[in-house]
């Protein structure tokens, strides 16, 4: 799929130079496209070091645990087929808490577990069960408190206010997550009332 | 308002940053070790990220430069503004839930030629933000237990993808 596009964006970009005799621009996209890259990485590295700096320090202080403590509840109606006990809820909520707070190294080593102590609760192992979608809904959509790397492209490119995205993000990713979370519930009904693993 | 929302964005790191050097010392956590030691991982995420956003770069600065970028935008226009969606950011969207990275460089190429405190610019970057790549997340999270029927999984993520990106739009407009 992402060979695809790839592909496909060199292709029509180079055709369409062919056409419109942009041919020079495009030369030189190419190789500036490689420096902006590599620019944006390196002004990247300031604000990424920082934060992950200070999430290090609030995991440590316990903020994983506690914002775990926090969500308990709603875990449990979200995921009924876990029961609330096991490992796998304690591992959904330390995927779940760590995506909120944009611990992104330790939010796919957790969900990863997750994944694993949920497998161990399936019942067709190269299935899906309903518990996994779930998960999944919840991370792809996933609440986002401070989007970092897109807060440290705006600083990079001289914006004078990089941080007004928060209250948008925050907002849409919280849409989003209702929206998921809705969906899943939609099509898991569904797949149990034409009784086939769709 | 929007004063007021930048206001409270602006408040919210220092804030934030208070938050939780205060209930580090409070836990006894060693505060400067610790910070230090996390930032440390913090270099090698950044450099990781160099191969991915120079193959991303390039490509769409191919795209745009060649004129092509500008052809689909005209495309877009009529469809896209009856929802007041900016077509610049169409692309962006599209590419999205397939490839973060290449979304990445899309909002890049938008904040470049709109700036990044246009409506157009907030618009997306709020996009870029506001959902994760769900092909990837999908392929790395099945993949790790062996799961090969993902169900109606994709379809979920991609509708909630469809929802994040046009709430994104709602979302600036509020904030503004």
């Amino acid at each position: 799929m992402i060979d695809f596009i790839w592909l496909l964006l060199f292709l029509v970009g180079i055709g369409t130079a062919l056409l419109t005799g942009k041919m020079p621009a495009v030369s030189s996209a190419i190789l500036t496209g490689a420096e902006h890259g590599v620019e944006l990485c390196f002004g990247l590295i300031s604000v990424i070091v920082l934060w992950m700096g200070l999430m290090h320090i609030a995991e440590k202080a316990g903020a994983i645990t506690f914002l775990s403590r926090l969500m308990r509840p709603v875990a449990k109606k979200i995921f009924p087929s876990v029961p609330s006990d096991h490992p796998a809820m304690g591992a959904i909520l330390a995927n779940m808490s760590a995506n909120i707070l944009g611990i992104g190294n330790a939010a796919t080593p957790l969900g990863l577990r997750a994944m694993k102590e949920l497998q161990d609760l399936n019942t067709k192992k190269d299935t899906a069960s309903d518990a996994m979608c779930t998960l999944l809904a919840v991370n792809t959509a996933s609440i986002t408190l401070i989007p970092t790397t897109v807060i440290a492209i705006r600083m990079q490119l001289h914006a004078q206010h990089p941080t007004s995205v928060i209250g948008p993000t925050l907002l849409a990713t919280f849409i989003g997550t209702i929206a998921a979370l809705i969906f899943d519930k939609i099509f898991r009904s569904w797949s149990r009332r034409s009784g086939r693993w769709v | 308002m929007q004063q007021f929302f930048i206001q409270i964005s602006e408040w919210l790191l220092p804030i934030l940053v208070c938050t939780i050097l205060i209930s580090g010392f409070i836990r006894r956590v060693p505060l400067y070790n610790t910070f230090v030691e996390g930032a440390k991982s913090g270099f090698a995420t950044a450099v990781k990220l160099i191969p991915h956003l120079v193959a991303m770069m390039v490509a769409v600065q191919v795209f745009s430069a060649s004129g092509a970028m500008g052809i689909l935008i005209h495309w877009l226009t009529p469809v896209l503004s009856i929802l007041h969606i900016p077509p610049e950011v169409a692309p962006l969207g599209l590419l999205r839930p397939i490839s973060g990275q290449g979304s990445l460089a899309m909002m890049i190429q938008v904040l470049k030629s709109k700036g990044p405190d246009s409506t157009t610019g907030v618009l997306a970057s709020t996009m870029q933000a506001s959902t994760d790549t769900t092909l990837y997340i999908l392929t790395v999270y099945f993949g790790s237990v062996g799961i090969q029927k993902f169900r109606y999984a994709l379809t979920v993520g991609l509708l909630s993808d469809l929802v994040a990106i046009v709430a994104s739009v709602f979302a600036v407009h509020v904030f503004k």
